[in-house]
This record gives structure tokens, sequence and C-alpha cells, in this order.
């Protein structure tokens, strides 16, 4: 039970993190630190392949399943390693209740890392939703001035869906049950069901609805620009580093594995979605004057290329999607760390006051500088290796979206050069007095993601290697 | 009656006991901590009473009784449910003037009431305990009677609540003359062979139709699903929040108790003899009805005991789903246990969220039920928000609560019965219902409210607090309560 101690040590970690508040301000953040750092020193212990079983509800076949391959094991150990990001980077931004601030935190991270693992399709959902109530409170208490507006719709949107794949999983066991007399909800078992063409392709749809809301793709992207606007600092780090994965990681995992047949009849829309999903996230977030919102919206374009890479369905643009969920998980987290430094300081995120930033904090400048190329696709970075195996992969399936999507880079070099000359260069903005640059901690946690970029770029079979025997094994055309 | 019929009754026969006790006790000496002393060792006697009446089980007792585990599941709860509301009243009654003793008895009483209602398997009996039940209430509701809210509640309970019994009764007279049967079962054997109960209204029999739609109405009264629904959000609104929260789960789960019940042992929607799929159709209308329309007026209101009101007559239209599926499954057992489930996890929850609203009024300072005096709830009062969110993300179907594995049944049920449309409208009901529970969950995010510290007492916080882990645990680790509704639900079909 390696696996549930892992999730288990960060729900028990976040109450009693809860709780020490009482003691010290400062020993929830403490307590919080020292878990995930627990927690990540316990992955590394769990050999990649674990598997473990308990029962749960007899009644319905539910067990309790987790597993971890390489893909699960590099998704988890992003997870932790973003959270760490996470906690450092609210270090000084929240005040209010820390205490409970930090439980949501551990919680969401719980429920990620269960997303990630569970291999029973009930457990998925329950680790699905659990990862949403404490992500909306995080929104909900510690978000800006719209968190209401923000928290509502990023709940009602996953909710909604989640409705949805949660109807798709029930007719699923129940079919399964009608052709093999055997209720179950174990993934392994679901594999093999023997599906009507006509059910399959709506349960499919299901569950595609459901992931491609939270990874998100247009047009069901609407919540995530307010969603991310909103919420705090260490919010916005999960939310686009962690969370947007989970939508990618069950279109990998569940969607295509589970209905093979249809999702190669919904291969065209679904490209279609992401190809659009590149090239308009991209047109929307050059239209932004809010930094914060600029990145999130170039979120929904680099996402795109992973919605296009799964459906793709062959090994280059697969392991390509990976590779780009890793690596826009760290260049995004950075970015939205850069927004809360920034907000920290001058108490906007509008870019028509910032300008000229470069001189008053240049290690911000620079800091700032690696991660906007990183984001528009610099070769030698761990984006541009996700894009351009996505594209490589994609060209083999359909030429028209790939070229559409290959345009979503200018499109991005544009956006992002932009964000730089708007905040950093420029003008000196007169109404910015001195503001501090980045300090220790700061730049510490900077630095560590410029060497994970910067290794994913060179080296990226580091990934690759253990995301391959899960690829291949899921049946990835080759 | 012999000796083993007494073992059966002894849940009864104790509470009747208790009753009896407390009645005598104030008669003597008034005192509101001793009446409630004695009442709450009257329900636990009660409670232990279940275990002997249960080696007797199932037995029948007299024509109108018959004590099975399934009666003893919901007199537990009911039983519990009485003890949490009397610990909740007590704190809510104090500082009101006059005395506050008889209250105690009233609702002991209504819980006899509705431990009647469960074991009941013909119309006497189920007239009876309604009745018991409802004159109970009536005074309950109107129990602060120096304020006008709660008179108005009862006088409005008094009157639709009087107009359903009526109705009830007139269909049982009715399905009584067309078959010259009292009895559940009786009514199934009444029709000629081959036919079945449901259907036969259908077919020929006009005064049994009408009788039959007569009964249901009246029961649809009492379960206020929409259409019949008008007055349950005034009511609720109106009444002691102790007696809105005892309405909500005891007099509804005892109401759709000896409905399935009816069901089972009529085979009011046996679907074998063909046509009667019009009487399906009745409830399956209703159903989808109070579950869109619940949810949609749930949108509109300001106070939580109107929300909450409309948001259980949504619950009951979902639970019609496990009611459908009687008629729709070749095995029952399906049906009951869903139904069983459903209910267990309904009344915690939405006994949880009573208790808060509950232990926040009181009869000297009145109702909090507007939704802005919950703001900053969770910096004032962590673990009442705390289980108000527990309670409200279960009503809205969040994993690891009550509410959750409950929607889980009625959803694993509907797709056994392919009941598609009522589960599309339990989705869309679902969806629209995240909406107003989450704004009373953001309300008590709120930070910078001033609204007024209000007095709790150490066993208000704790009772709720228990309600709340009840919640969650149900949600966590359903399977020793699945185990134990399967048992009694596979008892339930196999008597004769």
């Amino acid at each position: 039970m390696q696996l549930l101690g892992l999730i288990l040590l960060l729900l028990g970690g976040g109450a009693v993190a809860a709780l020490s508040e009482r003691l010290h301000r400062n020993a929830p953040r403490w307590l919080a630190l020292g878990v995930i750092a627990v927690a990540g020193l316990y992955l590394l212990a769990i050999p990649v392949g674990t598997e473990e079983q308990a029962a749960w509800i007899p009644r319905f076949g539910i067990n309790v399943i987790l597993a971890m391959d390489g893909l699960s094991f590099a998704m988890v150990a992003l997870t932790l390693f973003l959270g760490l990001i996470a906690i450092v980077s609210s270090w000084s931004e929240i005040d209010e209740s820390p205490g409970f601030f930090q439980f949501n935190l551990l919680w969401t991270l719980a429920g990620v890392v269960g997303v990630f693992t569970a291999l029973d399709l009930f457990l998925f959902f329950v680790f699905w939703e659990v990862m949403l109530v404490p992500m909306y409170f995080l929104i909900a208490i510690w978000g800006h001035e719209a968190r209401a507006y923000a928290a509502m719709k990023f709940f009602l949107f996953t909710q909604i869906s989640g409705l949805l794949m949660l109807f798709a999983i029930m007719a699923l066991v129940y079919l399964h049950y009608d052709t093999s007399g055997v209720i179950t909800f174990a993934y392994a078992d679901l594999l093999g069901a023997e599906l009507d063409p006509a059910y399959a392709f709506l349960l499919m749809l299901g569950f595609f609805v459901a992931f491609v809301v939270k990874l998100p793709a247009v047009p069901f992207h609407t919540w995530l620009p307010d969603a991310h606007t909103q919420a705090p600092t260490a919010g916005s780090v999960i939310l686009a580093g962690i969370l947007l994965k989970t939508g990618a990681y069950g279109l990998l995992r569940f969607v295509v594995p589970l209905f093979p047949e249809a999702a190669l009849d919904f291969r065209w829309p679904a490209m279609f979605l992401g190809a659009a999903s590149v090239v308009y996230g991209g047109y929307l977030a050059f239209s932004q004057s809010d930094f914060k919102r600029l990145v999130a919206y170039s979120s929904i374009s680099h996402m795109g290329f992973v919605l296009l890479g799964v459906f793709a369905w062959n090994t280059v643009a697969v392991q390509g999607a990976v590779v780009q969920m890793v690596a826009h998980g760290f260049s995004t987290a950075a970015l939205f760390m850069m927004a809360g430094a920034l907000q920290q300081r001058l108490h906007t995120r509008e870019m028509g006051q910032m300008g000229g930033l470069w001189h008053k904090a240049p290690r911000m400048g620079s800091v700032a500088l690696f991660f906007v190329v990183a984001s528009l696709g610099m070769p030698g970075l761990g984006n541009f290796v996700g894009e351009f195996m996505v594209l490589i992969g994609a060209f083999q399936v359909d030429v028209p979206l790939t070229i559409a999507a290959a345009i979503g880079i200018i499109v991005a070099a544009v956006y992002a050069l932009s964000l730089m000359q708007r905040s950093f260069q420029g003008e000196p903005n007169a109404a910015v007095e001195a503001m501090p640059d980045f300090g220790f901690r700061e730049l510490s946690v900077m630095i560590l993601m410029m060497v994970a970029l910067v290794w994913l770029g060179i080296y990226p079979e580091t990934l690759l290697n253990l995301s391959a025997p899960v690829v291949s094994g899921l049946g990835v055309a080759p | 009656m012999t000796a083993l019929d007494f073992q059966a009754l002894a849940p009864h026969l104790t509470l009747t006991a208790g009753l009896l006790v407390v009645v005598l006790a104030i008669s003597f000496w008034r005192s509101h901590r001793t009446a409630l002393t004695l009442t709450l060792l009257s329900f636990a006697a009660a409670f232990i009473a279940l275990w002997p009446g249960l080696d007797a089980a199932p037995r029948q007792v007299t024509p109108l009784l018959v004590l099975d585990a399934y009666a003893a599941f919901f007199n537990g709860l009911f039983i519990l449910i009485g003890a949490v509301t009397a610990i909740l009243a007590h704190r809510y009654l104090q500082g009101r003037a006059g005395s506050q003793e008889e209250f105690h008895v009233l609702l002991l009483l209504a819980t006899l009431g509705a431990m009647t209602l469960a074991s009941a398997q013909h119309f006497a009996a189920l007239l009876l305990g309604l009745e018991i039940i409802s004159i109970s209430l009536y005074a309950m509701v109107a129990y602060p009677e120096e304020s006008h809210p709660p008179l108005e509640a009862a006088l409005k309970y008094l009157v639709l609540s009087g107009v359903g019994s009526a109705t009830m009764l007139f269909g049982m007279a009715l399905i009584y003359h067309a078959t010259g049967a009292l009895g559940f079962a009786e009514l199934a054997a009444s029709v000629p062979v081959g036919d079945t109960f449901a259907a036969a209204g259908d077919r020929a029999d006009l005064w049994l139709t009408a009788g039959q739609v007569l009964f249901i109405i009246g029961i649809a009264f009492k379960l206020s699903l929409i259409p019949f629904h008008m007055w349950t959000p005034d009511v609720y609104q109106g009444a002691p929040a102790p007696v809105s929260g005892y309405l909500a789960t005891v007099s509804k789960a005892a109401v759709f108790a000896v409905l399935l019940r009816f069901a089972v042992d009529a085979e009011l929607l046996d679907l074998s003899g063909g046509a009667a799929v019009s009487m399906a159709m009745l409830f399956a209308i209703v159903a989808v009805l109070s579950m869109v329309i619940g949810n949609v007026l749930a949108l509109l209101q300001d106070s939580i005991k109107r929300l909450l009101a409309y948001s259980s007559i949504a619950h009951v239209g979902y639970l019609m789903i496990a009611l459908l599926v009687l008629g729709a499954l070749p095995g029952q057992a399906m049906a009951v246990e869903t139904a069983l489930v459903f209910l267990a996890g309904y009344l915690a929850m939405t006994l949880a969220a009573f208790a808060v609203v509950s232990e926040l009024s009181s009869a000297a300072v009145g109702e909090r039920d507007q939704i802005e005096e919950y703001a900053g709830l969770f910096w004032r009062r962590p673990v009442l928000a705390a289980v108000l969110t527990a309670a409200l993300l279960s009503l809205a179907g969040i994993p690891l609560t009550a509410g959750f594995i409950a929607k889980f049944y009625l959803f694993a049920a509907g797709v056994e019965g392919a009941l598609w449309g009522l589960i599309w409208a339990m989705i869309v009901g679902s969806a629209l219902s995240i909406y107003y529970y989450l704004k009373i969950v953001f309300a008590m995010t709120v930070r910078d409210a001033d609204a007024p510290a209000v007095p709790v007492s150490a066993i208000g916080v704790v009772t709720a607090a228990v309600l709340g882990l009840v919640v969650l645990v149900l949600g966590i680790y359903p399977a020793p309560l699945i185990d134990l509704v399967g048992d009694i639900a596979a008892g339930m079909l196999s008597q004769p």
C-alpha cells in the first residue's frame, strides 16, 4: 500500500498543517514544505511498476487499484515538484489563514496524485472530484477581486463535465456487465469491453468532454482565463502546471485505449479542436493587457498541441504530447510565479502600468526572458521538443491541421515577445518607483525550473525512456 | 397476541412507555432538562429494543403491522433522528417564554407515528401512522406560538396536509370499493389470476384507477412532489429549524417507507401485467417535474430553509427513480437497496444541514436563515461551517460524501433499469443544484463580515459534528451500509 500511503501522507499532512496554525503562523508553511519533501523522497522509494489493490465496495466490484508506471511516475513527480514550487511561491503572499490554505493545497495535490495513479474508474472519478473542491476553496478564499465569479465558473464547468463522465463510466460498466456478466470498474477489465460502436462513440464523447474541459480546448476553455487570473499564485501554478495535465492524462490513458475505434472515428474533429486551440488561444493571448490573463490564454494554445498529439496516436506524437505536458508545467508555472511576483510588488497585473522593469529588477527580467523564450518554443528547451515531436507525428496523419498548428508557433512568438516588450522592455513607466528584485527564495526555485527545462530540451530521453513502454503498452501506432 | 408478538413490537412499546413516563414527569415536575433527559433515555431504550425485536422478525402482528428488518432499519433511523431533534430543540427553545417540555412529548409521539408507518402493511395502519405524525407535527411547527411565522406555517401545513390525507383516504375508499381489500398483499391477490393490481385498473375498472390515482396524489402531497409541493417551502421556512429538519427527514422517509412497501406488496408497479405503464408514468412525471423545477426554484432562494425545502423536493424526485426501478427490473432487490441507501444518505446530510441552521437560530433571537447571515461563518464558527459545507457538498453529490454514494446508487439502478429519461433529468437537476449549494459555501468563506456572534451550545456543535462525520464516513466507506441494506432487501422480498 505504498501509493495509498503517499496519498494518505498528503491528506494527513494537510490536516496537520491546518491545525498547526494555532501553534505558530509559520508552522503550516514549514509543515507543508516538509510533507512535500518527504512525499518526494517517498516517491523515489516506490519502484516504477508498482501495483496495489484492496477491496472497497465489493457490491459493485469497486476496488482501490493504484498503479504507477513510467507515465504516472513522471506526472506524480511533476505534481510534487510543482507542489513544492507552489508552497514556496506563496510563502509571503498568503497571510490570512495559512493553515487552511496549505490544507487545500495539499489536498489538491493528493487528489491529483490519485488521478495519476488510479486504475479503477470509480476511484479515478472520486479523485477527479477530490482535487476540485480544495481548488475551489483556493480560488474562492484567497483569489483576487472577481474570485466569486471565477471560482463558481471553474467549479460548474468541471463538475458538469464530470457528471457526463460519471454517466459514461456507469454506462460502460453496465454494458460490460451485460456481455460478460461481471460487474467491475477495473480499468484492466474494461479495456477489453466489447461495445456496440454507436454506444462506444457516445461513451467516448462523455469522457472526451470531461477531459477536454479540463485541458482546456476551444470551445470549452472559457473558465480558464477567469480561474487563472483570479487564483492566488500558488493556485495558478497548480492549476496550469498540474490540473490541466489531468485532462491530457485522461485522454491518453482512458479515452483512446478504452474506445480505440470510436476515438479513431473522432480523430479529425479532435485534432481540429487541438489545432484550433493552438491558433485561437494564441490569438486571444496576444490581445490581452493583463499579464496573468495572457499567460492563461497561452496555456490554451500550448495544451492544444497535447490534444493534437494524443489524437494523432502515433508514437512520436504521443511522446511529444508527454514532453509538452511536462515542459508546459514548468514554463507556465514559472510565468505565473512571475505574474504573482509582479503583482505583489506593483499591485497590478496590467501591462500598461509596467514597462522598462528590466532596469529596476534585472534578475527578474532575465528570468522572465528565459521562460518567455521557452514558451515560444526556442530549440534547446523542453517546449520545443514537445511541440516539434507533436508536429512530426501529426504531419503523418493530417497535413492541413499540422500546418495550421505550426502557424500557431509563430503566433506564440508574437504574443510571448510582446509580453516581454510591454512589461520588462520599452520606456520605463514613470509611476513605478523602486521595485525589489528577486531574492534568494524566488531565484532558487526559478533556477530549479530553468535547469529542468534545459535538461528536457537537451536530453529528453530521460522522460521519453520512462514513458516509452507505457505509450507502446497503450496500443499507440508505431 | 403472543409473547413473540410483543417481542416483535418491543421498540414501539418501549417508546410508548417512555412517552407516558415523560408525560407523567412533566405533570409533576416541570423541568426542560429533565424532560430532555427522559426523552433521550426513551429513544435510547427504544433503540436498544430494536435487537430483541429483530430476534422475532420477520413477524406479522395483527393484520395491520409487519415487523421485519426493513421496518427495523427505518425505526432505527427515526429514533436516532428523533434524539438529534430533541437535542437541537432543547437549545433552540431555551430562552423562550412559557413551557418547553411538551415539545418532547410531541416529538416522541411523531416518532411513534413514523415507526408505525415503517411497519404498516394495511391501509388502516398507514392512515393511523400518518395522522399520528401529522397531528404531532402541526403542534410542533406552531410550538413557538408567540411569533407569527410558525403559526402561519402550522396553519398552512394543517390545511394542505389535511387535503392530502383526505385525498388519500378517498382513494383508499375507492380501491376498497373495487377490490374489497385493505391489506397491501391482499390487494395484489384481489385481482383475477394472471392480472396485476396495477394493471387491473388500467384495463377496465375505472373505480380502481381513480382510487389508485387519488391515493398516489395523497402520497405525493405528503412527499411534497411537484406539483403537490406548494406548502413545503413556506412551512419549512416558518417552522422552528429543528422541526423543519424533522419534517424534511423523518416525515418524508416514513411516507416513502410505506409507499415502497405498498409498491412491493401490492405490486403497484409490476410491469409484467403489461399495462401498468400508466401508473409508472404518473410517478415518472412527478419525479422529473420535481427534479427539474425543484432545482430551478431553489436557484432563486435567499433563505437557506426555503432552499433546503426545494432541494428536498428535488431529492425526493431523485428517489422516485428507485421506486420506478421496482417496476423495470426483474429482480426487485436492487430497487429496495437503492432506496434504502439513498434514504440513509439523504437523512444524514439533510439533518446535518438543518442541525447547523438550528444551532445558529433560536426561538428567542429568531430564525437565521438568510444566506447573507452565513457570511464569514468559516472564520467565526469553523466546525459548524465545515459541517454545513460537508452537508451541502453531499447534497450536491460530490464524492467521498454520503450524497455521492446515494446518487451513484441511483445511477446504477437507473442504468440497469434503462430509465434514461429520468437519469438525464437527474443529471440536469444535479448540475443546476451545484450553483445554489456553492453559493452558500462561498458566502461562508467571505472574510470581512461583521455578522453578530451567536451563542451556541457545546452539545449542539458536537451533534452537528457527529452528523457531518456520518455524512463523510458513509461516503468514504459505504460497504457496511451496503451489506446491511442488501440483507434487508433480500429478506423483505423473500417474505411470503
